[in-house]
């Protein structure tokens, strides 16, 4: 049995603290950075007068805007300005269109020896016979394991300066009352609509190597459809399937996976291993290896970007 | 034919355009850039790129023009254009 360490040490353990704070019991911040509540200086009456008609006085001085020059002038500079600028915005795109290279043209940078290479090889060297999606998965995963991290950033922003953190639980906003609930016609229309949008979304996302279409598309379909089912039902059935929670599982793990699919292929691709995962016959479903999991991964994390940030505009919560 | 199909596209996506920066209500100015990004996704489709036309229907005329929306209402300025109207 281990030694019951008394309350002091363990307060003054790091690790502990870290604890702690992991699980949100103790602030352990309280009473450090906080700013202290200012004391009112003491006014009397008369200053306070005194104040304020100083105050009414330059306030008039300045919304006067009839008399007011400097005003006036301001006006007619930013007229000029704002026409300069304009000008010289337009001059300077056309000269540097001027400056393009002609379309079609053999001798353009683009085409250039990545580009035969992304062409020929592509279908050998990744398996998936829609070329876009072969460069974004497999030859240029990288970025798009970025975008996808910026999209989750974007979701835990929106949410940091709309999340109303003053609604209580289980209890309808201001907002909701006036939604249109029970609304017949988007409901019947929704309860056709749904589950095509829905299938379409996933067929565009698990035919991502096949066909046009890909993660980002697919999943934006999906998003789209899930908006119109809020829309159309209500929030309180969207949260039996969808609430804060499933978003953050959700997209954590799908770009956790991610990465560790994508580490294991560069790490494998770099050192010049033999890597289990085969490209397939470039054609079928099951096929050109790692990049159906990740389209499915990106359609994730897109579609769940797209409801929150809806739901996050709309009311600041799920 | 399909040469005049395009410069139709072309003038309509200009003169949305310019539409845009010219309309008066903000609301009003949603649904025209909605149907700009609708007649960019054809173009794209013309021009032979038809992910790009996907993402383009479905972000630019679709979530983008929604949270627009959502933006206005919370600002309270589509509910002075409906009064206006009214």
């Amino acid at each position: 049995m281990s030694k019951q360490i008394p309350q002091d040490e363990l307060n003054k353990k790091f690790s502990y603290r870290l604890k702690q704070w992991m699980k949100g019991n103790v602030d352990q911040y309280v009473g450090l950075l906080e700013m202290q509540r200012q004391e009112e200086v003491g006014v009397t009456k008369r200053e306070a007068n005194r104040h304020k008609k100083e105050q009414d006085k330059l306030f008039a001085e300045i919304y006067d805007t009839e008399n007011n020059k400097v005003y006036k002038n301001f006006l007619r500079f930013y007229k000029v300005a704002a026409v300069i600028c304009c000008v010289a915005l337009i001059v300077m795109l056309l000269v540097t269109v001027s400056y393009l290279p002609p379309i079609g043209d053999p001798t353009n940078p683009a085409h250039n020896e990545v580009v035969e290479k992304y062409i020929e090889d592509g279908m050998q060297d990744t398996g998936a016979v829609n070329i876009v999606t072969g460069m974004i998965l497999d030859y240029r995963a990288f970025d798009t394991f970025g975008e996808s991290n910026v999209l989750f950033i974007a979701t835990c922003v929106v949410m940091l300066m709309m999340r109303d953190d003053t609604r209580k639980k289980g209890v309808d906003s201001e907002d909701m009352k006036y939604e249109p609930r029970f609304d017949t016609i988007l409901q019947q229309v929704t309860y056709i609509l749904f589950p095509l949008i829905m299938i379409f979304g996933i067929y565009v996302v698990l035919n991502g190597h096949l066909s046009p279409g890909g993660g980002f598309s697919g999943g934006a379909i999906m998003g789209a459809g899930l908006i119109l089912y809020l829309n159309a039902y209500g929030i309180e059935k969207m949260r039996r399937f969808f609430t804060e929670n499933t978003h953050r599982y959700i997209c954590v793990a799908a770009l956790s996976f991610y990465c560790l699919a994508k580490s294991y292929s560069f790490f494998t691709g770099a050192n010049h291993l033999h890597s289990i995962i085969s490209a397939g016959v470039p054609g079928r479903i099951i096929s050109a290896g790692l990049i159906l999991p990740l389209n499915i991964c990106v359609g994730l994390v897109v579609a769940c970007t797209m409801y929150s940030f809806y739901t996050l505009f709309r009311k600041g919560g799920y | 034919m399909l040469k005049i199909f395009e410069t139709i596209l072309l003038l309509g996506l200009i003169s949305c355009a310019i539409a845009v920066s010219f309309s008066k209500k903000l609301l009003n100015s949603i649904l025209i850039f909605m149907s700009y990004s609708l007649m960019m996704s054809i173009i794209w489709i013309l021009l032979e790129s038809p992910d790009l036309a996907i993402t383009e229907a479905a972000v630019g005329a679709g979530i983008t023009s929604l949270l627009f929306f959502v933006t206005l209402k919370k600002i309270h300025a589509m509910e002075e254009d409906i009064r206006e109207d009214e």
